[in-house]
């Protein structure tokens, strides 16, 4: 079976984002960008299925400006087999993302479709759920185990409340928990290798979908800053302070 | 103007933090609906009916309703949106869950994890791991939301509101429940607790997380996690505090044994007072807190156990 993995170009984890002065944005310029960490989780995720012989063929695709490239190509020297880049500007809203991939599907028409749960940057948690509605298919969200068995997918979920164990008729979407799995490196010949597969870009335009923007973004501020704190040297020194200074604890 | 708000509950017993998102339909003005979908719920129903300033309480009880599968509940409220504006539920496991599809049927976008409300359209919500605070405008003729419940104060339980039973059960057929392999806990919720007590790398293992547990009775504390400590095996995955995991503000928020990276910091940063103990004086965890003691964590807890 085909398996497509939508990915994210967004900034390194590692990095703390830092806001604009005039309060627009995040600053990016200059940042180190990097493959959205649950995005990495569903490519391990499909090239997996692929060692074990499920999956056939592996797709990635990323919407965004031609630095998302790079990404892409991170997927392929992950083991993925091709790469498409929708053209379009970043950060559409998750609605007008999830129509854009609704058209991938439609034209690949994958058995699975593997996404991260959430991009580390605008934090939604929204566009496999969004995607699963416009195509119909049932979803497996915050995924830490996928097995496929036959025309099912049985997808265990990380809920509040511990795990969940649903079964999914096939075709079906998946997003990605942490625990799913643990990203491979790609090694230099893979990344090597990765520099000659096939990489299409289609034009977001081309797919005829009205992608006016459903949101407004008015400000972005840093948080509030933390009172700097003290250290002090004993426990009953600490006991004391948050007894009768904090008053946390009676 | 009219709001729905989806009710968190396990069939038993509604979970405080629609408490919390009932306070943000509040904020938002309006008359408040609470919808419970699930099986055997009628208690939790009776337990909607009493929360302050909803007007209406709907109750869907049908068995393709018993484990909220998103497939099925996103098409129970999709049906009932045409009666409201605003359409809420709680950013837990089951809100994330179904959210989005119910905003992609509607044709509309989502807010997500709000921690404010600036009016009708335009709210406030963390982003990057909560190192940048985003007002956004929705531009949406209805406004589809989730409720980080932290940002939130609980309203009272004093209301008296009229129960109305939907007879609907849409059940989309594509997804089936497996099984459950819930975690079980003798102390308060970690979401809604007002002591934490958190555990990471520096506890070693699994074992060494009993010694929270004494100061976590002495306190009422729940007991959290980092990252570092669920993946190393220590404790199962839903202790986990951060920017993927439970996002908590208690009154006091005792880090022990954890270094302080933003996705963790992500989780609990809100919290009132906030104390680290740690040997690591660099620690990144000192930086956000309130109170900070270098020391052994392995000498530390037994002795703050013993004096508390």
């Amino acid at each position: 079976m085909k398996v497509l993995v939508p990915i994210k170009r967004v900034i390194d984890y590692n990095v703390k984002a830092r806001v604009k002065p005039d309060n627009s944005d995040v600053d990016l310029a200059n940042v180190k960008m990097a493959i959205n960490p649950f995005c990495e989780i569903a490519v391990e995720e499909a090239v997996r299925l692929k060692e074990a012989g499920t999956a056939t063929e592996v797709i990635v695709v990323s919407i965004g400006d031609k630095s998302c490239q790079e990404q892409l190509r991170t997927a392929l020297a992950l083991g993925a087999d091709r790469a498409i880049q929708i053209e379009a500007e970043t950060n559409l809203d998750s609605l007008n993302i999830a129509k854009l991939l609704q058209k991938v599907v439609e034209e690949e028409a994958p058995q699975l479709v593997i996404l991260g749960k959430q991009a580390i940057d605008s934090d939604n948690n929204q566009t496999g759920q969004m995607l699963a509605a416009l195509t119909g298919m049932p979803q497996g969200t915050f995924a830490s185990e996928v097995k496929v068995e036959g025309d099912k997918v049985n997808v265990t979920r990380e809920v509040d409340a511990g795990l969940q164990t649903i079964a999914l008729n096939l075709p079906a979407i998946v997003t990605t928990d942490l625990r799913l799995n643990e990203p491979r490196y790609a090694s230099l010949p893979n990344i090597m290798k990765a520099k000659r597969k096939p990489l299409v870009v289609k034009p977001a335009a081309d797919f005829g979908i009205d992608l006016t923007a459903r949101t407004k973004l008015l400000k972005v501020t840093p948080p509030a800053e933390r009172q700097a704190g003290i250290v002090v040297e004993t426990i009953d020194e600490l006991v004391e302070k948050l007894k009768n200074e904090a008053k946390v604890i009676s | 103007m009219s709001i729905l708000v989806f009710a968190e509950h396990d069939n038993s017993t509604l979970k405080a933090e629609t408490l919390k998102t009932v306070a943000a339909a509040q904020a938002i003005g309006g008359d408040i609906t609470i919808l419970v979908a699930g099986s055997n719920c009628q208690s939790v129903a009776d337990a909607a009916a009493k929360v302050n300033g909803v007007s209406k309480v709907l109750i869907a009880d049908n068995a393709a309703y018993e484990h909220q599968l998103a497939e099925n509940i996103s098409l129970l409220v999709t049906e009932l949106a045409s009666d409201y504006e605003h359409i809420i539920a709680t950013a837990l496991s089951t809100g994330k869950n179904f959210m989005p599809r119910v905003a992609a049927l509607l044709d509309v976008t989502q807010i997500s994890d709000i921690i404010g409300v600036e009016s009708s359209d335009t709210f406030i919500r963390p982003i990057y791991a909560g190192n940048a605070i985003a007002t956004v405008q929705s531009l949406d003729s209805k406004k589809v939301i989730t409720v980080r419940s932290t940002g939130f104060d609980a309203v009272a339980t004093d209301g008296n509101a009229e129960v109305v039973v939907l007879d609907i059960a849409t059940d989309a057929g594509t997804s089936s429940h497996v099984n459950d392999e819930l975690s079980v806990s003798e102390r308060p919720d970690l979401g809604a607790a007002g002591v934490v007590i958190s555990g990471g790398r520096g506890m070693q293992n699994g074992d060494n997380f009993k010694l929270l547990e004494g100061i976590a009775d002495k306190l009422g504390a729940a007991i959290g996690a980092s990252r570092a400590a669920v993946d190393a095996g220590f404790v199962p995955n839903d202790m986990q505090v951060g920017q993927t995991g439970k996002i908590v503000a208690p009154d006091l928020y005792i880090a022990v044994g954890i270094s302080g990276a933003i996705q963790h910091l992500a989780g609990m940063k809100d919290s009132k007072i906030i104390v680290a103990i740690n040997k690591d004086p660099d620690a990144p965890i000192f930086q956000v807190a309130d109170y900070g003691i270098v020391a052994d964590l392995f000498d530390a807890l037994p002795e703050l156990e013993a004096k508390l």
